[in-house]
């Protein structure tokens, strides 16, 4: 027998007056998975996981938790870190926790969740004095607390300095070791390319490409970047035998061979002092997918 | 669901006693009214002759006797009898005269204006009246203005108590984080109302206390009678305030429409003057608002000893308003705004 996916969404469906959210997004979410929803702001991957989440009724289709409605069952399974949410003033991270962990029948270990979240120093703080990497730490702690078979995290690293971002990675990364199902949305390809087995990307409401991070770029280019400041390259664009796509401040040629594509710009007496080479990323796949920037 | 119900009690519990700046004001504000408006009234009171004359006309007629060309004596009419000489008991009426074939004057033995008004009707020369003695403890205006006081403020604290921290809760995601977990509306709401009871409770209660022992405020009825006043009183108003807080979103709207509701009370409920003499229409709307309902019984319970009976009209009504509104505000509940 088949075991039901963790999370099944048929069909989703959310209309307003005048708009659509969502249209008609169909996937599902196996065990152990990190499953990440990628698009720009306004393309539905917050309305898609508020439907999944069950917070929001989808205006057409429904969302199965382990092949049944969402019901009582995934709200005592279920943890979401929200996008940004505000916490009661005056009451310490201590305290917070307690509230939160007393709203469920099963909870985990508590100091393994400050431990694991890195909570241990700052358990007596009051909410309003945490830092962003702080406030974020202590809103995963949150969502961990009924040790959850799955775990939402809604753009989770936004608002981070680079190294916030790098430490809540860690975090993620040791939660996945825990057989975690997670499902996150971001904005972030590096973070989605590192954390997520499976990804959908979406644009307009719908699902515009689905499956490994590997699989997609594997499945969409078969070429290699290299990158030159717009300054060093001192030649014409129709001397090279490679698509060359010319910026403000860099230059950029796409190749299949990338031996030969130097040994021509050695030729041409171009300097390669400031070259990258680099492989095609997620940003570049959404580029080619939609004609416009990810974080448009 | 105890657990959970706790829970948020605890913590709203917690943040509402850290807050030292709400907690702090929410005793001193009524604590300074009460002292100004003593100050205030305290001359007025030593030094106003106040007679009652029962007569159906709208105006005391001067000739009619001639102690009414007394002057600095403010002579009005009454159509009650029996209110007037509660009121010549209760020291809020100097002296009540009946003119005509029973001809009569109340006047009250322990009132040392009551007994100068007495000295001044002999001196007139008018016809004679027989004497009618009333006896009773003075009620000073700051002993009818504290249940007033001390309503307010609980009006103050319960509708801007739970309307506007809820409202704050919903704006800023807290309501929709809550709305993650297991917690059911239902627990959240009654979490809500325990708490801001208990606190409302213990905030009048330390303003009552204090208040009384400083300026020795009149309390002849029941403590228990009051605090039944109070829990329904507070109940009441709490539940007025989750409806209004049930869906709104904006700080700024639900301050308009909190104040739509704290303005009409703190004028026709009786708050800082009796509304009798007011328009029938006016004091059948009075009657529909909460406040009203809290005042009537304190003072009935405060200063004139009433028993259960006397207040049984109000309570029902408390507890109605309160149920149906608790009702109304569950049934239109949202966590998140549209």
């Amino acid at each position: 027998m088949t075991q039901a996916p963790v999370l099944d969404a048929r069909s989703l469906c959310k209309r307003y007056p005048g708009v659509t959210a969502v249209d008609g997004v169909s996937f599902t979410v196996d065990e152990g998975r990190c499953f990440g929803l990628l698009g720009p702001n306004g393309a539905g991957k917050t309305t898609t996981v508020e439907m999944m989440e069950g917070l929001m009724a989808p205006s057409s289709g429904e969302v199965c938790y382990r092949g049944a409605p969402l019901g009582r069952r995934f709200q005592e399974e279920v943890g979401i870190q929200f996008q940004s949410t505000a916490l009661q003033d005056f009451l310490t991270v201590r305290e917070t926790l307690h509230l939160f962990q007393r709203l469920y029948q099963h909870t985990a270990d508590l100091d393994q969740v400050i431990e694991v979240c890195a909570l241990s120093e700052l358990l007596a703080r009051d909410n309003r004095k945490l830092s962003g990497g702080q406030r974020q730490r202590l809103l995963l702690a949150i969502a961990l607390l009924n040790n959850p078979q799955v775990l939402f995290l809604d753009e989770p690293t936004t608002g981070l300095d680079p190294q916030s971002r790098r430490n809540f990675w860690g975090l993620i990364e040791r939660i996945k070791r825990d057989n975690k199902t997670i499902v996150m949305t971001t904005h972030y390809m590096e973070e989605a390319y590192r954390l997520c087995d499976e990804i959908i990307i979406m644009d307009h409401g719908r699902i515009i490409a689905q499956g490994s991070p590997a699989e997609l770029l594997a499945a969409h280019f078969d070429d290699t970047i290299l990158q030159l400041p717009a300054a060093d390259f001192t030649v014409s664009p129709e001397d090279l035998p490679f698509a060359v796509l010319q910026g403000d401040r860099c230059v950029e040629i796409s190749t299949q061979d990338v031996d030969a594509a130097i040994r021509r710009l050695v030729q041409l007496g171009v300097s390669l002092q400031h070259l990258q080479i680099r492989p095609r990323t997620l940003d570049d796949l959404f580029l080619e997918l939609t004609g416009r920037e990810l974080r448009a | 669901m105890i657990r959970r119900f706790l829970a948020v009690l605890h913590a709203r519990n917690m943040e509402f006693l850290r807050d030292r700046s709400s907690w702090g004001w929410s005793v001193a504000m009524p604590v300074m009214l009460v002292l100004a408006m003593a100050w205030i009234f305290w001359e007025d009171d030593q030094t106003l002759f106040k007679v009652a004359v029962f007569d159906s006309a709208d105006a005391v007629d001067p000739s009619a006797h001639p102690f009414f060309a007394t002057r600095h004596v403010d002579f009005f009419t009454t159509q009650n009898l029996d209110d007037a000489v509660h009121k010549v008991a209760r020291h809020q009426i100097d002296m009540l005269i009946r003119l005509g074939d029973l001809a009569a004057y109340w006047v009250n033995e322990d009132s040392p204006r009551g007994y100068i008004l007495e000295r001044m009707l002999f001196g007139s020369r008018g016809a004679s009246m027989s004497k009618q003695v009333v006896s009773g403890e003075p009620v000073r205006y700051i002993d009818w203005l504290l249940p007033g006081i001390l309503g307010m403020n609980m009006m103050f604290s319960c509708l801007f108590g739970v309307g506007f921290i809820v409202v704050h809760y919903r704006k800023t995601g807290f309501l929709k984080r809550l709305n993650a977990t297991p917690l059911r509306a239902v627990e959240f709401i009654t979490a809500q109302i325990v708490s801001r009871l208990l606190i409302t409770l213990l905030t009048t209660t330390l303003l009552f206390w204090g208040t009384s022992v400083f300026l020795n405020i009149r309390m002849e009825g029941s403590y228990l009678q009051l605090l039944v006043v109070a829990v329904l009183g507070a109940f009441a108003l709490i539940a007025l305030a989750l409806v209004v807080a049930s869906r709104v979103s904006s700080e700024e709207l639900a301050n308009g429409l909190l104040n739509l509701l704290v303005w009409p009370m703190m004028i026709m409920s009786g708050v800082w003057f009796s509304l009798e003499g007011a328009s029938e229409f006016l004091q059948a709307a009075a009657r529909l608002l909460p406040l009203t309902h809290i005042l009537e019984a304190a003072r009935a319970v405060m200063i004139d000893g009433s028993g259960w009976s006397e207040i049984t009209a109000n309570l029902v009504a408390l507890a109605v308003m309160g149920f149906v509104l608790l009702a109304l505000g569950a049934r239109l509940f949202k966590w998140r705004s549209d």
